[in-house]
């Protein structure tokens, strides 16, 4: 699926999903893997490369999440997240094995 | 408001509304219309075509609502309607001659994607900044002049719920045909564009407001792991609460003011077929339609207030895990819920579904869930048949079957979802998306008209149809006349008349067919008789038992009814569980077919719901009668 991901050359070690990003910590959005119109709606709804993003809550049952990007605040679901990449801000890393439980889109 | 000069009536201006959900667009189309808006669909799909007529100094115009979009570039036939309304290509639907994009001052940055591809379309464009004074209460600034520099097209900020800033957009539609352009395009390419939205923000010198304090101060409460599930069950309590409860005293009251309307009509009339057809076919009719009005008010208050404060999108949150195991989505279950007090509600609040099949799916199965025209039948074989022994403690067994067949509904709601999901009508791959918008204090304004054009479009839609239904169930009920022996007592003879009636003779009709349930003809004309709302049922046995009370007596005369060809008891055990089991199932009403077919633009989705809903009805029916027989060993 990687070579599906639009910024393939500007990618790094420690790049995740945006799904992978935890409740409070933040990013740069680098990109949607793939151009379905699935991919090109979460590019029309801001998620595009350089915004800024930031994780604030997941629902009480663990899915969706909501988003803080572009001054508005939206919930995405795992399955649609796991299809963004994010470059996290520096210092917050996630710790390798966190996310584990997410399942590589198909 | 037409004292115009006629000399443009032919041509109006026609301008279309363009902005996402939450841009503020329906809060400006009010305001400028006045919420004198004509509603219908666009041909082919299932979409809401709203428009409204303003007058511009003179010169009449058309506002077409269009609907909220994130993006001009479409994933469902539905979400072409937009691209489609703008080029011009739906036939019977004249292009706008100029375009109105709403956006939220707020949340601009994100706007400007979608204002970027409205200015690709090349066409006389100006934008409607909304919000405004929440910008500047959430310390965001933003210089409108130079973001018309930047962009290229009129910019007038306006406060739609206050009716700020409408005067000078007003005058600006005057003007449409002068309004500049832009001197570049904006480019196609998206991470371009992005940029291109970096460039009109700084140059417009946007400072981005600071979060709405409050709302994130709510949210660590609304939203909690705990506290927002025990919010969450707190609100679906007040529903029912609502439902069963609070609306109970109104629609006693409506309940008694029909019976005298009724009542009054034979004592002024004489005895004879015009009293019948007013008392029993015309008052009845309405007043078996109007008597879920306090549920359907209530319902739509709180629904509306809740959406309106910006908790509905908070529950939907909350639960669309849950609903995504069935394929569906946290929205799909406030619709759900509210055809607890009614279907017919419950179908028209699945316009907040953003996904048309989503929409469909939830439209197909909010009439499997237990409306509360279910309930004065299942009160009635329940009472009659089901022993009042106390199963555990104080919970008796009367109290679990009802409780049993409440369970039975959502049950089986999410299971026809689930496999519908699976077969018929597949996901159409749009991402999930729900925005969280900031809370807000309602406008009142708002509020009521909300609440008072969904009561309206209840009573004409579901009323005209349900008026109908019933006039046309009494003249079967009635005619043809036939005189019964002379020395029969008035009751023996309207049941006698009711055997001989179209309806009687179609009760017979169908009795081979309803024979394997456990049914008898007489039932067969109960549900035939409540094909018009559920709970004729209990109202036609009355009248087939001739009984007058219909509480005690149908209770004493369907308990001991004999067929008189077999010489066995009618209402057997399995032959009860069956008609439960039935009513369960069942799409026994007319308002909300009528509504299905409204909300769906077709006769077709209709069909098939009665369709699938009376295979299961038989089919449960005929489980729930074999079951019991062998449990009793009868």
């Amino acid at each position: 699926m990687k070579s599906n991901f639009n910024n393939e050359a500007n990618e790094a070690a420690g790049d995740l999903f945006l799904a992978e990003l935890r409740p409070g910590e933040s990013g740069q959005i680098l990109g949607v893997c793939g151009e379905s119109p699935a991919d090109r709606r979460l590019m029309d709804l801001g998620l595009l490369p350089k915004t800024p993003i930031r994780v604030l809550r997941r629902s009480p049952l663990g899915d969706p999440t909501v988003y803080e990007f572009r001054g508005y605040r939206l919930c995405l679901r795992e399955i649609d997240a796991a299809r963004v990449r994010v470059r996290p801000d520096s210092g917050q890393k996630a710790p390798p094995g966190v996310g584990s439980r997410l399942q590589t889109p198909a | 408001m037409s004292s115009a000069p006629k000399e443009n009536q032919t041509f109006p201006l026609r301008l279309g509304l363009i902005g996402s959900p939450n841009s503020g667009k329906t809060t400006l189309f009010n305001a400028l219309t006045g919420l004198r808006a004509k509603v219908g669909n666009y041909p082919g799909v299932t979409v809401e075509r709203r428009e409204g007529s303003l007058d511009l100094s003179g010169r009449s115009a058309v506002v077409m609502d269009l609907p909220g979009t994130y993006s001009l570039d479409p994933i469902s036939p539905d979400e072409a309607v937009v691209s489609r309304v703008i080029g011009g290509e739906i036939q019977g639907v004249t292009a706008p001659d100029a375009l109105i994009v709403v956006a939220d001052a707020c949340s601009l940055e994100r706007s400007l994607l979608l204002i970027g591809q409205v200015l690709l379309e090349e066409r006389p464009t100006c934008l409607v900044l909304t919000m405004m004074d929440e910008l500047a209460a959430r310390g965001g600034r933003l210089d409108t002049q130079r973001l018309e520099d930047a962009l290229g097209i009129p910019v007038v900020p306006v406060v739609g719920h206050r009716g700020l800033g409408i005067r000078q957009l007003r005058e600006c539609l005057t003007a449409s045909e002068t309004w500049s352009r832009p001197p570049v395009l904006p480019p196609e390419d998206r991470e371009l564009l992005s940029a291109w939205v970096d460039s009109v923000m700084a140059a417009c010198h946007a400072q981005r407001p600071a979060f709405h304090a409050l709302t994130e101060r709510i949210d660590r409460v609304v939203v909690h792991p705990v506290l927002g599930t025990l919010l969450f069950a707190a609100v679906m309590l007040t529903f029912f609460q609502l439902i069963f409860a609070w609306a109970t005293p109104a629609m006693d009251w409506i309940n008694d003011a029909v019976n005298l309307a009724s009542d009054s009509v034979r004592t002024l009339l004489p005895a004879g077929l015009l009293a019948d057809f007013l008392a029993d076919g015309l008052i009845a009719g309405v007043g078996s339609v109007i008597v879920f009005l306090p549920q359907i008010v209530l319902l739509f208050a709180l629904l509306y207030l809740l959406e309106d404060v910006g908790y509905m999108a908070r529950a939907a949150f909350v639960v669309d895990r849950a609903m995504a195991r069935i394929g569906l989505e946290g929205r799909a279950f406030v619709a759900l819920l509210s055809s607890f007090a009614c279907a017919v509600p419950g179908i028209m609040a699945t316009r907040t579904l953003p996904s048309p099949r989503d929409r469909l799916v939830t439209i197909l199965v909010a009439p499997l869930m237990t409306c509360s025209a279910r309930l004065p039948v299942y009160a009635l074989l329940i009472a009659a048949f089901v022993p009042a022994a106390n199963v555990v403690g104080p919970i008796g067994l009367q109290g679990l079957v009802l409780f049993a067949l409440y369970f039975i509904a959502p049950l089986a709601a999410m299971t026809v979802a689930a496999v519908l999901r699976r077969s018929l009508l597949p996901g159409e791959g749009m991402p999930f998306t729900l925005e969280l918008p900031s809370y807000r204090v309602p406008s009142l304004n708002l509020w009521l008209s909300q609440v008072g054009g969904s009561a309206m479009a209840f009573v004409r839609r579901a009323g005209t149809i349900i008026l109908v239904a019933s006039v046309i169930l009494w003249m079967l009920l009635t005619f043809p006349r036939s005189t019964p022996q002379p020395d029969l007592e008035p009751q023996a003879a309207a049941a006698y008349s009711l055997e001989h009636s179209a309806a009687g003779r179609v009760g017979k009709f169908i009795e081979p067919a309803i024979a394997p349930l456990g049914f008898d003809w007489k039932i067969g004309v109960g549900l035939l008789a409540s094909l018009a709302a559920r709970e004729v049922f209990v109202s036609t046995l009355a009248q087939i038992y001739a009984t007058e009370d219909p509480d005690a007596s149908l209770r004493e005369a369907i308990r001991t009814d004999v067929n008189p060809e077999t010489g066995l008891r009618v209402f057997t055990p399995p032959t009860v569980a069956a008609l439960l089991a039935f009513f369960v199932f069942a799409l026994q009403c007319t308002s909300t077919i009528a509504t299905m077919a409204r909300e769906t633009n077709s006769w077709q989705w209709p069909t098939f719901a009665f369709g699938y809903m009376l295979l299961l009805a038989y089919g449960f029916a005929w489980l729930a009668r074999t079951v019991t027989a062998a449990a009793l060993g009868i």
